[in-house]
């Protein structure tokens, strides 16, 4: 038979690729990262503190972290990482279509998207709430004076929301000016375009210090929302699940027992119980994940404990200087809680 | 089998039923696939998020909006306000393409040099920098409200957006408004008047005193007959912002300003086409009638020109209203900003929020092409 007319080349076409399409994305993130040999992991890319590209090109930040975590406890090697930067409206789809395995940038989490959107939120690495800068021109104390003002802010994000309820129980009006990135926020509210920028407490600090002036910039007090910023990754897998949540609970409790970067070598040989469970010198805690038996000491080892983190990313080592309020552990008057290895 | 097989009128058959059935199986698998992966991963699916609250505030709205209102009409207002762009990008780009298109056939080397240049150098940088562009210049070179430069106490200009005042809307307010149309259907009857005399006594009437007359006229007596109470509420600076009168964003005036000027020379270069391509004959030809420039360029010229320039203007319209979607770079409130936009990532239910987005773009684009189709059919010459 021979092929005369287009047409018939087309239907050809059409039912070959017919055979191709017939693949469905699996559920087992774990055998595709080992497979693939590096994490997938979403982050912001340009929140000074959270996730950010240093002057050596190399990702840092407390989000960061987390996915180095992640790859060091499965692939034993924190380099192992490709970062994919998102913006907020982005962040959340991306996960969903299996672009990304892990997405870790500074979400809150929230009954809706837990529920409705096919995600987990494997806990909290950050407990923030938000917050307002203004310039010091306007004179304003408090955030019960900006009624009637221009408020910038990034879309995609439960800030906006926040911002509805807060003005409409104040009874106050606002002017939305809504951008796609924080890049974008930054320069409308330095042009003037508005008078407020709105956001999470610990970005309006790290987005202050990117200003030309920060000193004529100040927070307001007020923190309107909670914000608890974690980890998301796929419902439907709960080993993915279960390997992401434990080591965000790996670096909690390494701090706990004071197991440092530093002295996790030295520790190996300690005679604490909860430190050998910890570090695979004794039980199954790596294999019970999937893992290997010293995934918490490779965390360790190479991304270092939660305080460590903290500090070197938006704590006192770093520019931002932020106290560790709510995020102390829970036996020092904050929330980092992790339940015990065993 | 193998006879008929052989026959090509049976085979082309056969093979546009294959590919139709083809078609109709990849598209279902699609669908299909889609579903159950959606439902594997427990994503929320169906409409009803549209009657969900939305939550959050809208800055520009042509209707009442609050933050307490539904999906479904943050839907409603991100069309409105995209039609409102598309709108004013068509009128204004339409104008100033006319224009250049004109100019670029001047004999006066500077005028037709600065028109080619013109056309040469906005055409050839991407749409999304000219927005990004304009808008940050709009930004920086405007100053606080505080200081915004004034004219005449009513309109003012700022980094917050252009203010002008608005009338009340009132009695002598409306009887204005409907004096004018009765005007314009005037002047629509007086021309046809006139076309018709011309016709049949060869004898020119001069509308355009008239049509001036009535425009002006008409206003003020009803003005004067409605009790001359028109007011207008006139921008006032007050905290942080003016309040009163309307307000043009730097959002909409810097995507207004980057579209017109990007499409108007498309538009131009369709226009200068369509007079180029008027044959050199018709213009001798209008000249040995007698007939003066002006006269030759309307009777003769334009009415040809026209009809070969229409098709692609159509295609620069239509551009136009899907290029409207980069409003999302600056933040201006159109459907992809904040329905594509805000909306998706309040509910998360990407599938059928972009499938209402594109539906909204083909059903514009579709019904924008039908008219002006139409309208070109019309104007064809009409050969018999």
């Amino acid at each position: 038979m021979i092929f005369r007319s287009k047409l018939a080349k087309v239907s050809l076409a059409t039912i070959a690729i017919l055979g191709i399409c017939s693949t469905t994305l699996s559920a087992d993130t774990l055998g595709e990262v080992q497979k693939q040999g590096f994490v997938k992991c979403g982050v912001d890319g340009g929140l000074p503190g959270f996730s950010e590209v240093g002057s050596d090109g190399i990702y840092k930040g407390i989000d960061v972290d987390l996915c180095r975590a992640v790859a060091a406890g499965v692939l034993g090697d924190a380099k192992k990482v490709k970062y994919i930067a998102l913006n907020a409206k982005e962040r959340l789809t991306a996960l969903q279509s299996g672009e990304i395995d892990i997405l870790s940038r500074n979400t809150t989490w929230t009954q809706t998207r837990d529920t409705t959107l096919g995600l987990n939120f494997t806990g909290v690495t950050y407990y923030d709430g938000q917050g307002f800068m203004v310039n010091k021109k306007l004179g304003v104390k408090s955030a019960k004076e900006l009624d009637g003002a221009s408020i910038c802010l990034q879309t995609g994000t439960t800030t906006e929301l926040n911002v509805a309820d807060y003005f409409r129980t104040n009874k106050m009006k606002y002017k939305l000016v809504s951008y796609d990135t924080n890049d974008q926020v930054l320069k409308g509210y330095e042009s003037g375009r508005c008078d407020v920028l709105t956001s999470d407490q610990s970005q309006l600090y790290g987005l202050r210090i990117k200003l030309a002036q920060p000193d004529d910039s100040i927070v307001l007090p007020e923190i309107i929302s909670k914000e608890p910023l974690g980890p998301v990754v796929r419902q439907g897998d709960d080993k993915w699940f279960d390997i992401v949540k434990w080591t965000s609970y790996a670096m909690i409790t390494a701090e706990e027992k004071g197991v440092t970067s530093a002295n996790v070598d030295a520790m190996l040989k300690s005679d604490d119980p909860d430190i050998k469970r910890l570090l695979g010198s004794e039980g199954q805690m790596g294999e019970n994940l999937g893992l290997k038996k010293d995934f918490a000491y490779n965390i360790v080892k190479q991304v270092g404990n939660y305080g460590e983190s903290f500090e070197k990313t938006v704590g006192m080592g770093s520019p931002l200087k932020i106290a560790r309020g709510y995020n102390a552990l829970w036996n020092k008057g904050g929330l980092q809680y992790a339940p015990p290895f065993r | 089998m193998l006879t008929l097989l052989r026959n090509q009128k049976v085979r082309g058959i056969l093979f546009q039923l294959l590919t139709v059935i083809g078609l109709v199986a990849f598209l279902w698998y699609i669908g299909v696939n889609t579903l159950t992966n959606i439902e594997q991963r427990g994503i929320q699916t169906g409409f009803g998020f549209l009657n969900g609250t939305a939550g959050f505030g809208i800055d520009q709205s042509p209707i009442a909006y609050t933050e307490e209102n539904t999906h479904g009409r943050v839907f409603i207002v991100g069309l409105l306000n995209t039609l409102i762009i598309a709108m004013a990008g068509i009128v204004f780009a339409t104008l100033l393409g006319l224009l250049i298109g004109v100019l670029r056939l001047s004999k006066n080397w500077l005028i037709s040099t600065l028109a080619r240049g013109y056309i040469d150098f906005f055409r050839n940088i991407p749409l999304l920098l000219q927005i990004l562009f304009w808008y940050n210049v709009v930004l920086r070179a405007m100053p606080s409200p505080k200081q915004s430069i004034n004219f005449f106490d009513m309109f003012f200009v700022n980094n917050r957006g252009l203010y002008f005042p608005l009338p009340d809307y009132n009695t002598t307010f409306f009887a204005m408004v409907a004096s004018l149309g009765i005007a314009l259907i005037g002047i629509v009857a007086l021309n046809m008047w006139a076309n018709k005399r011309k016709e049949e006594s060869g004898e020119d009437f001069a509308v355009v005193p008239y049509a001036f007359g009535l425009l002006v006229l008409l206003p003020i007596v009803a003005y004067f007959l409605s009790g001359a109470n028109l007011h207008f509420s006139i921008p006032e600076l007050k905290g942080f912002n003016f309040k009163g009168g309307k307000t043009l964003s730097p959002e909409f005036l810097a995507l207004t300003f980057a579209l017109t000027i990007y499409t108007a020379t498309f538009i131009a270069e369709a226009v200068r086409s369509g007079i180029e391509a008027v044959s050199h004959g018709q213009k001798e030809a209008a000249v040995s009638l007698g007939l003066s420039p002006y006269q030759s360029l309307k009777f003769v010229v334009m009415p040809q020109a026209i009809r070969i320039a229409i098709p692609p203007i159509i295609n620069q319209y239509l551009n136009l209203i899907k290029n409207s979607s980069l409003a999302t770079a600056v933040g201006y409130p159109e459907i992809v900003t904040v329905f594509a936009g805000t909306s998706l990532n309040q509910v998360g239910q990407a599938v059928e929020i972009i499938s209402m987005t594109m539906l909204v773009y083909l059903t514009i684009s579709l019904l924008v092409s039908a008219f002006l189709n139409w309208f070109n059919h019309k104007m064809k010459i009409k050969e018999r």
